[in-house]
């Protein structure tokens, strides 16, 4: 544990010595508020046309989650899917091609623990990012009358969905030695898992269909956006992410096999 | 105390080492040398756990490298051929994370730290990047970090490899004094005159066997290192080759 902290704590320190960490999060925020400020003004929009239209049941309708912070989410979530990549690209890449992957691997230290300590680090530089984005909604506390606690499931939902994708991006990366591959790699993995459901037909109950919507990413994450935590959800987000670090922890062991 | 035992590699259908065995006792420096590609590297990286042996073991203090793989790394402190810094890292923070790595208590870290500086002659780097440091430096900072956990066992791939003449014998002898007590050193080189100066045995290998292993004291009076170096390989080349005639001139072309 204390190897994996120690590991972590240089990763993390990497990430803000390399001026990556804040391009990430400068698009991250620039991207969110410029969603964020066209989402409100649409919300405004809507608002005027229906109260002018004295339609009230419309009107009592229309909210800050389901018109701001939904598809907030949901766009954010997609802007993951570039950025996660370029974040976790160098993880395991880098240290093979500039020769101290041999440092890491022929020191004291077991192989979970230099994963773990990779994961940790990651996971702490999205949790960081996400918390700044946390400036979106408590803007809508200050000025309307949001439900607090479905934002918090949704931006729950964000994390974690944030989590497996790192753990995505440390197996591709722990593949390679190339950083470009692993981004790619990643890319096309996260991208997949969004659009996997599409050949499963609606309202079709063939076993492919049902597992295919049940691999499907968005499903998952837009229960969570709504505001419902079930554990189905969160059993999903945390399997992928255990195999994903399952299999980059026998990646990088496979260097130590016969 | 490093005991290589039958140690044989294979990449793919190439044979890297084959069957090589020595053994490097405590309180002395092992050179280890041979020709470009003759599976120097690949023996270091195996003695040192990053890479498996197909077929054979190395056991480091009485521990096997693969049975007791954590255990027989904590004695081991390596220098790989290229020094394994992170660019973006500096000198004293790089080296504070490898002594945490290796397992040096945290309260003496920092007395381990200065060590490794001033043994390494860093005292006036300790904050500069890593990544900004010229090779002589680069290459202080690798020996700083392999020996920051004062190892029993260290195990140095080329120390000397793009340092000038004055760094050379720096680091020469800083290699001498590190033998003192019960350490092991292995140290691989091309350079010939570096065996003879600092090493106390030699094992020469050529084409993944072993051609030679032999304490310095105990090579024939009169013959440099060279010509023992060109007979030990060219000995095997004609046991490879079996009726090929090559002058001692032909291989030392091709070593150029």
């Amino acid at each position: 544990m204390r190897n994996s902290i120690t590991i972590a704590g240089k990763e993390l320190a990497g990430y803000f010595v390399q001026p990556v960490a804040y391009v990430v999060m400068t698009v991250f925020l620039l991207l969110g508020g410029f969603f964020f400020f066209s989402l409100l003004q649409r919300f405004s929009m809507l608002v005027q046309t229906y109260a002018a239209m004295q339609n009230p049941q419309v009107l009592q309708r229309i909210n800050l989650n389901q018109i701001v912070i939904e598809p907030l989410l949901h766009n954010l979530s997609i802007v993951l899917v570039i950025l996660v990549p370029a974040i976790t690209m160098r993880s395991f890449a880098e240290e093979k091609r500039a020769g101290t992957y041999e440092l890491l691997l022929t020191a004291p230290v077991r192989t979970g623990e230099i994963v773990a300590g990779k994961f940790i680090a990651a996971s702490a530089f999205m949790l960081i990012m996400i918390a700044l984005a946390g400036i979106f909604p408590l803007i809508l506390v200050a000025f309307g009358n949001p439900e607090v606690a479905v934002m918090l499931s949704g931006y729950i939902g964000l994390a974690i969905l944030s989590i497996a994708f790192i753990s995505i991006g440390l197996f591709t990366s722990s593949l390679t030695q190339n950083q470009i591959i692993a981004a790619i790699t990643c890319f096309g993995v996260l991208l997949m898992l969004y659009v996997i459901s599409w050949p499963a037909q609606e309202g079709s109950s063939s076993v492919l269909s049902e597992l295919l919507r049940y691999l499907s990413l968005p499903d998952h994450f837009s229960q969570m956006v709504t505001g419902i935590i079930d554990t189905k959800d969160i059993v999903y987000f945390l399997s992928l992410i255990f195999v994903a670090l399952f299999l980059t922890q026998r990646s990088v062991e496979s260097a130590r096999w016969r | 105390m490093i005991e290589v035992r039958h140690l044989t590699k294979v990449y793919g259908n190439f044979v890297a080492v084959r069957d090589v065995s020595f053994n490097a006792e405590r309180g002395s420096i092992l050179g280890f040398l041979g020709p470009n590609g003759a599976g120097k590297t690949t023996t270091m990286r195996i003695i040192t756990g990053f890479m498996p042996a197909s077929a054979g073991t190395v056991v480091i203090d009485d521990l096997d490298i693969f049975e007791n793989s954590l255990e027989a790394r904590r004695r081991i402190g390596y220098l790989p051929e290229n020094p394994p810094l992170y660019s973006d890292m500096r000198v004293d923070a790089y080296l504070r994370f490898v002594a945490r790595l290796r397992g040096v208590p945290r309260s003496n870290i920092e007395n381990a730290l200065e060590h490794a500086l001033h043994v390494c002659g860093l005292e006036d780097m300790a904050h500069r990047i890593c990544g900004q440091l010229s090779k002589g430096y680069r290459q202080r900072v690798g020996l700083a970090q392999a020996l920051i956990h004062d190892p029993p066992v260290l195990v140095l791939d080329e120390p000397t490899i793009g340092l000038d003449p004055r760094q050379i014998h720096e680091i020469r002898g800083l290699i001498k004094t590190m033998a003192t007590g019960q350490r092991t050193v292995v140290l691989s080189t091309h350079i010939l005159p570096e065996v003879s100066q600092i090493c106390d045995k030699v094992v020469i290998i050529n084409e993944g066997r072993v051609a030679l292993e032999q304490k310095i004291s105990d090579l024939p009076a009169g013959t440099s290192l060279e010509e023992v170096f060109l007979s030990a390989i060219t000995k095997e080349h004609h046991e490879l080759e079996g009726s090929r005639e090559e002058t001692l001139e032909e291989v030392g072309a091709g070593r150029a």
